[in-house]
């Protein structure tokens, strides 16, 4: 036991998890330590962030991993089963399934990213400003928000599609208009459990304004459950972004969008299930990644919630 | 008068939540890049009718005006004429609702019956396996893209194993036999005494109604875990257990019962969500219920059914929020 506390990785282990951190780095790193340690103890979310690694990997390498052209045609080699020349066999035009979705990786990716970049980011300054100043100010946007809140959302993601017409950048702004709401909730409760506290009344005795005490000592407070709640959603986002390119209002032909490659197969689906079944898949692992991830993460950084 | 005031509260509420929802649809109307005048004359209407047209729909007033006018119109029960059938678009809705109404009633029935039990069996085998496996299969439920879902289920149940009939109400042979007196073809069907139609609707309305309540199995099992953990610590429970009280009363009927009424208020909650779930499970199974009237009448840029189909869906979903949360305040003491 005693020559087991010799060995070098040892060393960085006790300083990571000392109790009398030298340094704020240090203390900040033994957090993240202390959080990684109870978050690889859960299985699940390990599989979950290795599913969301190799999601942002393959659409990174899309180019290098794909064995074909997404658009390469092969009018001789139509809806093919799958075999050795195409893993997950060909669709419609020839086109190999494999390499569409690799691609298509990129979208789901670039989809995910701009949601998880504007809503929770919305929700955050409208929750803070509501529940730092209170009064009038949190009256009215705190109606707003449970005004927006009670509206079915991907209906109105629909209407606003079909308002701004069909289109994966319009897909992305009609999910991100009907999903902060609960970001400015989660934010406003946060703010409240602190507004009242001492180290905020320092803040603003040495001077410090609204604006600097909100993004200096109060947003990042928010963060951790805001994190949390958008590795949840981005689930949701991905199967709403999907469902509207099923419905033909999201990325348009000839891009390889998921839910859009799953309409495509549609009229095949009774003969030539592998056009449908093979998006469907893709669509199924990654949502149930972010899934897995932020339930795991939920444990780890908001052990409050649930 | 507490009550009474709380449920002024709730109107009011309602009221502009209502008023919010209405004031979406207005701007979308007013954004869309489809000039209504043209949708209403046609392409090559000439300049004078075109103004006349203009001034009729009130299109050369201020923007609040025009809103005022808009409201007017929905209370009266005006959401327009849509251009794809031409006849108005309430009366549309209205045909086409009962069919998505029977849907999502059948699949809140199956995610109740389903999750309810085992929302109990995860919180009694608490930290267990099937605590753990209830869990995961709650996170694949909310993994799995539903139109998909679908499709796959076609294809196994109806292509495969010839288990379920194919998408439909009914079978092309019995498509309108009965009198839509209800507008819900198994009852319909009952009321005229057709009951090999009865039948025949029923495992049609299996299939889709299964995947569609799937996806609520998983929310309303969590919720229960919750309400029950929460129920299992208190001390009754011990007392219960201590008098000799078989484990099954002690849960089922003691804790159960407990939790009677934030149960009913989430199978409320999701009820509406699944409303609006039918949109993707309805262009699947070719269901011709509200949900597929909207993705028909996008596709052919039909805006006045479009945004009449969003406002029952929206004011439907609106409503069935607020019954939850009055049936929470009615039925349970602590609340009022």
């Amino acid at each position: 036991m005693t020559a087991r506390t010799d060995t070098p990785s040892a060393g960085w282990r006790d300083w990571l998890t000392t109790d009398t951190p030298q340094s704020r780095a240090q203390a900040r790193l033994g957090r993240a330590w202390a959080g990684w340690t109870a978050f690889r103890r859960n299985r699940l979310a390990v599989a979950g962030l290795l599913i969301v690694l190799a999601l942002v990997v393959v659409a990174a390498l899309a180019p290098v991993l794909a064995p074909y052209h997404p658009y390469a045609q092969d009018l001789n080699g139509r809806l093919l089963p799958p075999s050795a020349a195409h893993w997950l066999g060909t669709d419609a035009f020839g086109r190999d399934i494999l390499s569409r979705l690799i691609h298509g990786a990129r979208l789901t990716l670039m989809i995910v990213a701009l949601v998880a970049a504007t809503a929770p980011l919305a929700g955050l300054v409208i929750g803070t400003a509501a529940g730092y100043f209170g009064g009038w100010v949190d009256t009215v946007l705190m109606r707003i928000t449970d005004i927006a809140l009670a509206f079915p959302k991907l209906i109105l993601a629909l209407a606003f599609v079909a308002a701004l017409g069909p289109g994966i950048e319009n897909a992305v702004i009609a999910i991100a208009i009907t999903s902060w709401p609960p970001y400015a909730r989660i934010a406003r409760a946060e703010t409240l459990t602190v507004r009242r506290s001492d180290f905020i009344s320092a803040a603003r005795l040495q001077g410090a304004s609204s604006l600097r005490i909100i993004l200096g000592h109060i947003m990042p407070l928010c963060i951790a459950s805001l994190i949390v709640r958008t590795t949840l959603d981005m689930a949701g986002v991905i199967l709403t972004a999907a469902g509207l390119g099923f419905l033909g209002l999201g990325a348009q032909p000839p891009l390889p969008e998921w839910g859009a490659m799953i309409a495509s197969g549609r009229q095949y689906v009774l003969e030539q299930w592998w056009v449908a079944a093979m998006p469907g898949l893709a669509i199924f692992i990654v949502s149930l990644g972010f899934n897995l991830l932020g339930d795991g993460l939920r444990d780890v950084l908001d052990p409050k919630g649930d | 008068m507490p009550t009474l005031k709380r449920g002024l509260t709730l109107l009011v509420t309602v009221a502009v939540t209502l008023l919010g929802l209405l004031l979406v649809t207005f701007l979308i109307g007013r954004v869309v890049p489809i000039d209504p005048v043209l949708s209403a004359l046609g392409d090559r209407a000439n300049a004078d009718s075109y103004a006349q047209m203009r001034t009729q729909l009130g299109l050369d007033l201020p923007l609040w005006q025009q809103f005022l006018r808009y409201v007017g119109d929905v209370l009266q029960g005006d959401l327009g004429t849509s251009v794809l059938t031409s006849r108005p678009v309430l009366e549309d809705v209205l045909r086409v609702f009962p069919a998505t109404m029977e849907l999502a009633t059948v699949a809140v029935v199956i995610g109740a019956v389903l999750g309810v039990p085992a929302g109990v069996f995860a919180a009694t085998h608490r930290g267990r396996w099937p605590d753990h496996a209830i869990r995961l299969l709650g996170l694949i439920g909310h993994s799995v893209p539903i139109f998909w879902l679908g499709l796959m289920a076609l294809l196994l149940f109806y292509a495969k194993l010839d288990w379920a009939p194919g998408p439909g109400r009914v079978d092309v042979f019995y498509e309108g036999m009965v009198d839509a007196v209800t507008g819900i073809v198994t009852v319909d069907a009952l009321l005229a005494g057709e009951t090999d139609i009865f039948w025949n609707a029923l495992q049609h309305l299996v299939l889709p109604s299964a995947i569609l309540g799937l996806y609520s199995v998983a929310y309303i099992a969590r919720m229960t875990r919750g309400f029950m953990l929460d129920q299992l610590r208190q001390e009754y429970i011990t007392t219960a257990r201590v008098k000799g009280l078989s484990e099954t009363r002690v849960v089922w009927r003691h804790a159960l019962g407990n939790i009677a009424v934030p149960l009913i208020t989430v199978i409320a909650l999701s009820y509406a969500g699944l409303l609006e779930g039918s949109v993707l499970t309805e262009t699947v199974f070719a269901w011709p219920g509200l949900g597929l009237y909207i993705t028909n009448s996008l596709l052919s840029a039909d805006m006045n059914a479009v945004l009449g189909g969003t406002l029952v869906v929206g004011a439907v979903f609106i409503a069935l929020n607020m019954l939850s949360d009055l049936l929470y305040r009615l039925l349970d003491p602590r609340a009022r």
